[in-house]
């Protein structure tokens, strides 16, 4: 009686698996690896891409590469003698600007909603919600944004570094408080537990318990941003760099560039020095990036681990 | 004074009163941190509030001068001109131009990778494959553009010679940049959501004698179909909020309406960038058509994301 039921089972269960997956001919085989290659080529072809462009920038601007380039203001009479000095140095106030508001904001953000929210209350669902949906907003809608409302109305700065700094702020908040709340979630509620059973205020077991182990985690959500902060153009194009500085920039006062900006604009003039010149621009501002970004992997390598 | 306090009086111990679990002070440095971080997480409500008022009062002086009927079903967009018209359309089809060939290039190749990644990559080749991913996502989208121009462009121009090209600029490459950069975030999301299918799914159906690829096209796949479905859907929303690419390659000329792929167009993004670093004085209605645009790109994008946060949402209850 069960030999016979068993059998009936087990024929039952090989009958529907012939019929859902049939039996593996050669042509299943054959299949599957054309089904491999082609997975195979689709990879390849998302990383030739970096190679070509990386290529690309090297042959066609490394001609340009020197340290004048990087030295030298820009110049409209003599495309030979204009560098990226002062669109340079613009980033470089601009990021200062972007690190010293995202900083606090993001990280202040992702510990309320990982530590204190109550998740079940609408107010934190809507924050949860806006945070996710605010990572999605375009770039050119930040711009607007800080077009009117910091640049003008409100908060009426001018077109200066510092509307340009908070402006691409609130565009990476998003992405820190993301990664900041990862890197709190993946602390083990033990940790917190043991803390706070030795007597500790929440407040305590956060400082010298939880933000420890979650730093590493915090600084790449950081890096990554500054990394996107950093290519960023659209949205400065509409809150004022765009100027051709001579000057090097100041927070409050005056026109400034920015690197992606000024690769633009010499991008946009006639004569071919100064397009070489947009590729050369290309090809330091990879290299920053690329230098962030190994930064980035190496720390999350080194300081992964496993509770 | 209980029993057990003279007993143990008389042995000397003194137990000390009962204490209660209650903290000792009220401690109010804790909740003013709690109020200060708080105060943090609302920043970004209070951005988002500010994006919508801000797109929103010039859009409604736009709307006082042009009915919106006009502006949505117009084909005629030159807000510039003496003899002002403002139909949207033109550059609505241009960003929906950008949107198809981006995602004909994007899907397949990211999700190719995605599936690679997931169920064929060995943990070493995930390792190296997964940060290289990464600094593609970072590559700046200028850079990315003046790539395109000055190498795909020609390139496509070579090997289409009988097509309608006119001058350097094309909306179709434009089209097909935006989806090459969009790749990483259509691998990684779907690669997430392939990887967050139960280990015992896909035991099960090698157990039944699936191969390899029977089970990545019959069992993860489906099981992942949301998270999949989220990452196009999220694909799409970058590809209408592009700005930089569209620019420099598809050029921000002329925008009529047309759907040949050859040619140079102008899209929402395109126009907003264009027109926001002319000198335009603050108030007139051409600076009003800057947020009417913008309004309408940040209407269609929202759409998308809270579409793409539902279908992530409806996967993680599944298999979370």
């Amino acid at each position: 009686m069960t030999a016979a039921r068993t059998q009936l089972a087990v024929s039952g269960a090989r009958a529907a698996t012939e019929r859902t997956f049939g039996t593996r001919s050669r042509a299943d085989k054959v299949g599957n690896t054309v089904f491999q290659a082609v997975l195979f080529l689709g990879l390849s072809l998302a990383l030739l891409t970096i190679v070509a462009l990386i290529t690309w920038a090297a042959v066609k601007g490394g001609q340009r590469l020197s340290l004048d380039i990087i030295t030298n203001g820009p110049s409209t009479v003599d495309p030979t003698q204009s560098g990226f000095r002062t669109a340079i140095l613009g980033t470089v106030y601009l990021i200062g600007g972007v690190i010293a508001l995202i900083v606090p904001l993001g990280v202040g953000s992702a510990i309320y909603l990982e530590e204190y929210a109550d998740g079940t209350k609408w107010w934190n669902r809507l924050i949860e919600l806006n945070i996710q949906n605010l990572a999605g907003v375009p770039s050119i809608v930040f711009g607007i944004l800080g077009l009117a409302f910091i640049v003008r109305g409100p908060l009426s700065l001018g077109f200066v570094v510092a509307a340009g700094s908070l402006t691409l702020a609130l565009l990476v908040l998003p992405t820190v408080i993301l990664a900041a709340r990862e890197a709190i979630r993946s602390v083990p509620p033990s940790i917190r537990d043991g803390s706070l059973a030795l007597g500790a205020t929440p407040w305590q077991t956060i400082r010298r318990q939880v933000l420890p182990a979650a730093i590493p985690g915090i600084l790449t959500g950081v890096i990554l941003a500054v990394a996107r902060a950093i290519g960023e153009a659209a949205p400065l194009l509409l809150v004022g760099a765009v100027t051709f500085v001579r000057f090097d920039p100041n927070f409050f006062s005056g026109g400034y560039s920015a690197l992606p900006v000024m690769i633009f604009n010499y991008w946009g003039r006639p004569q071919d020095e100064f397009r070489v010149l947009a590729i050369a621009g290309i090809l330091v501002m990879l290299g920053v990036l690329l230098l962030i970004n190994s930064t980035a992997v190496y720390l999350r390598n080194r300081y992964e681990q496993d509770w | 004074m209980s029993m057990s306090h003279i007993a143990a009086s008389s042995v000397g111990v003194d137990p000390g009163p009962r204490r209660s679990l209650e903290a000792a002070s009220p401690r109010h440095g804790e909740k003013l941190i709690k109020i200060i971080l708080g105060m943090c997480a609302t920043v970004s409500v209070l951005v988002t509030t500010a994006i919508v008022v801000s797109l929103l009062v010039p859009s409604v002086n736009l709307f006082r001068e042009v009915s919106i009927r006009e502006f949505l079903t117009g084909t005629q967009w030159a807000p510039a001109f003496a003899n002002p018209t403002f139909g949207v359309l033109p550059i609505v089809v241009g960003t929906l131009m950008v949107v198809v060939f981006a995602m004909v290039v994007a899907v397949p190749i990211g999700l190719a990778s995605a599936i690679y990644l997931s169920e064929y990559a060995s943990r070493r080749v995930r390792k190296l494959v997964k940060p290289v991913l990464e600094v593609l996502e970072g590559i700046p989208t200028v850079a990315f553009g003046i790539f395109a121009f000055s190498l795909l462009t020609p390139t496509f121009q070579d090997l289409l010679p009988g097509m309608s090209w006119r001058g350097p600029f094309s909306i179709g490459v434009a089209g097909i940049t935006v989806g090459l950069l969009i790749v990483p975030l259509v691998a990684s999301v779907s690669d997430d959501a392939m990887r967050a299918v139960p280990a015992d799914l896909r035991q099960g159906a090698y157990a039944l004698g699936a191969s390899r690829m029977k089970v990545a096209v019959r069992v993860v796949i489906p099981a992942a179909i949301s998270g999949i479905v989220a990452a196009f859907v999220l694909a799409v929303s970058r590809a209408i909020g592009e700005t930089m690419v569209v620019v420099i390659v598809a050029g921000a000329g002329d925008p009529t309406l047309s759907f040949d792929p050859f040619q140079g167009a102008q899209t929402m993004t395109a126009y907003i960038a264009g027109r926001a670093t002319g000198d335009i004085a603050a108030g007139t209605i051409v600076y009003d058509t800057i947020f009417a645009v913008g309004a309408l790109l940040f209407i269609m994008t929202f759409a998308m994301n809270m579409l793409a946060i539902r279908l992530v949402r409806r996967f993680r209850e599944a298999y979370e």
